[in-house]
């Protein structure tokens, strides 16, 4: 992928994260290769979101460790091989193309290279007559396209993004996963969080399911879905609240 | 004393285009003008480093640059006499009763205010953007620019709380300015010297003329940033 040697497989080993004395992630194991969609699903206070930041580097572990396979992969100042969309994206008060060049220039492109791929990923996702909009007057849904664009413009081999569509309409949702599989299409390992189940159906090639901190199941897709083997997952997959 | 009289005072100072009244209005824009822009040329990177540090010892900066934002005007301008009279340490520089020192003594008055506010200002961004802009591999140094350029219109504001404090403040210019006639006299000084002097109308009229100066100047920030953020969002 865009001829740099691969950060995958992440391996996460008995990972452990606690806050103000609670225990949130309680020794999670797990080990995510190439291709795959990974989907990690439940409930709220799961421990979803935690996972991806700890495995972004935002969170230092506690315990255990997230490693990636080049060296050197997660090195403070390094230029991140993997990018995160956040649940409500955060725009910068310039326009849409100046948040993009801005996250170019913190991942250290030079001037002329920010402003063509900046266009480019404006280009890429039809975003092109947004391009001078003072980005925080866009809508909801046209924020998340910018920041999934401007993830992208940074060129990641991982791509994370915490419930993207969660706080959108379903119109705006489908553009978001047609972005998502577009990004997949190129060769971008996509690790999402969600809680929708239609959405896990649609996007997921294999499911994490967490469930009190703990992962209770890692399986293709389908498999959890129709069969899944824990009570938990069963609940979970078929609508049941689970706290 | 009769309101009709200061009024029309104020009104005739400004037309006969007194050139007595001229130097002072210039005087106390050039003081305190240079004063807000030394504050905010350190002051504003200065706060923003402040909410985004994290040291032994950060708190306590916090409480002591509260604090100094109600530091009386007659004792800041008291330490900067004992600083540059002639047996002070910078007595050589020989600055003392000079616009200069008018400038450092309210530079100490507005630097607190506008340090402080900054803070307030940057923590509260840095909240919203911190995971965003870590994500995008910003260290906190880095994030300092960002964050005072996304914070602009509330900044304008801190600014304007450090210009006020400024151009109301008279005990800090008299001690250091020493209030000296075509040289180190501000309006406010001017104020306090025809009040003292038995001549109301002048002192009113002077204060007019300083409380217009105000209005149009926070006129102008206001309506600028307005217009600014509806144009940037």
């Amino acid at each position: 992928m865009h001829g740099a040697l691969s950060i995958l497989p992440l391996k996460v080993d008995r990972l452990q994260y606690a806050a103000r004395g609670a225990e949130l992630i309680k020794g999670i194991s797990f080990e995510l290769g190439a291709g795959a969609r990974t989907v990690i699903m439940g409930p709220n206070g799961a421990g979803k979101s935690l996972i991806l930041r700890l495995c972004h580097g935002l969170l230092a572990p506690t315990g255990g460790s997230v490693a990636w396979a080049g060296a050197g992969a997660g090195r403070e100042g390094a230029p991140r091989r993997h990018a995160m969309v956040f649940q409500r994206p955060v725009m910068l008060r310039r326009s849409a193309r100046a948040n993009l060049v801005h996250a170019l220039s913190l991942a250290g492109a030079g001037r002329p290279d920010r402003a063509r791929r900046a266009d480019e990923a404006l280009e890429r996702f039809g975003l092109a007559g947004f391009a001078g909009r003072p980005a925080r007057l866009l809508s909801g849904g046209e924020q998340q396209r910018l920041a999934i664009a401007r993830a992208w413009a940074l060129k990641p081999q991982v791509l994370f993004l915490d419930e993207p569509t969660s706080a959108l309409d379903p119109a705006a949702t489908r553009a978001i996963e047609e972005m998502i599989a577009g990004i997949h299409a190129d060769g971008v390992k996509i690790v999402m969080t969600t809680h929708d189940l239609g959405q896990a159906r649609r996007i997921a090639d294999e499911i994490l399911f967490l469930h009190h901190g703990r992962l209770v199941e890692h399986a293709p897709a389908a498999q959890f879905l129709d069969h899944p083997s824990t009570k938990e997952a069963g609940a979970f997959v078929k609508g049941e609240l689970l706290w | 004393m009769d309101g009709d009289g200061a009024f029309s005072t104020a009104i005739q100072l400004i037309l006969s285009a007194d050139p007595v009244l001229a130097e002072i209005v210039a005087l106390s824009l050039r003081v305190t003008l240079s004063a807000v822009l030394v504050s905010c040329l350190i002051g504003l990177p200065l706060g923003a480093a402040l909410a985004l540090s994290r040291f032994p010892g950060r708190g306590a900066v916090i409480i002591v640059f509260n604090a100094l934002m109600g530091l009386p005007p007659v004792v800041a301008g008291l330490l900067v006499y004992l600083l540059l009279s002639r047996s002070g340490p910078l007595g050589f520089l020989s600055l003392l009763f000079t616009p200069t020192a008018m400038i450092i003594a309210q530079t100490i008055l507005i630097l607190p205010i506008i340090v402080s506010l900054t803070r307030s200002v940057v923590d509260d961004l840095w909240r919203e953007y911190a995971d965003q802009l870590r994500s995008l591999g910003s260290s906190a140094t880095r994030a300092i620019p960002t964050l005072l350029w996304d914070g602009r219109f509330s900044l304008v504001t801190v600014i304007l709380a450090g210009l006020g404090r400024a151009m109301a403040e008279v005990g800090a210019v008299l001690i250091v300015g020493g209030n000296i006639a075509g040289h180190t006299r501000t309006m406010t000084t001017a104020i306090a010297l025809e009040t003292a002097r038995g001549d109301l109308a002048l002192a009113l009229g002077l204060g007019i003329i300083l409380l217009t100066l105000t209005l149009i100047l926070n006129t102008g920030a206001f309506v600028s940033g307005r217009i600014a953020e509806r144009v940037a969002g």
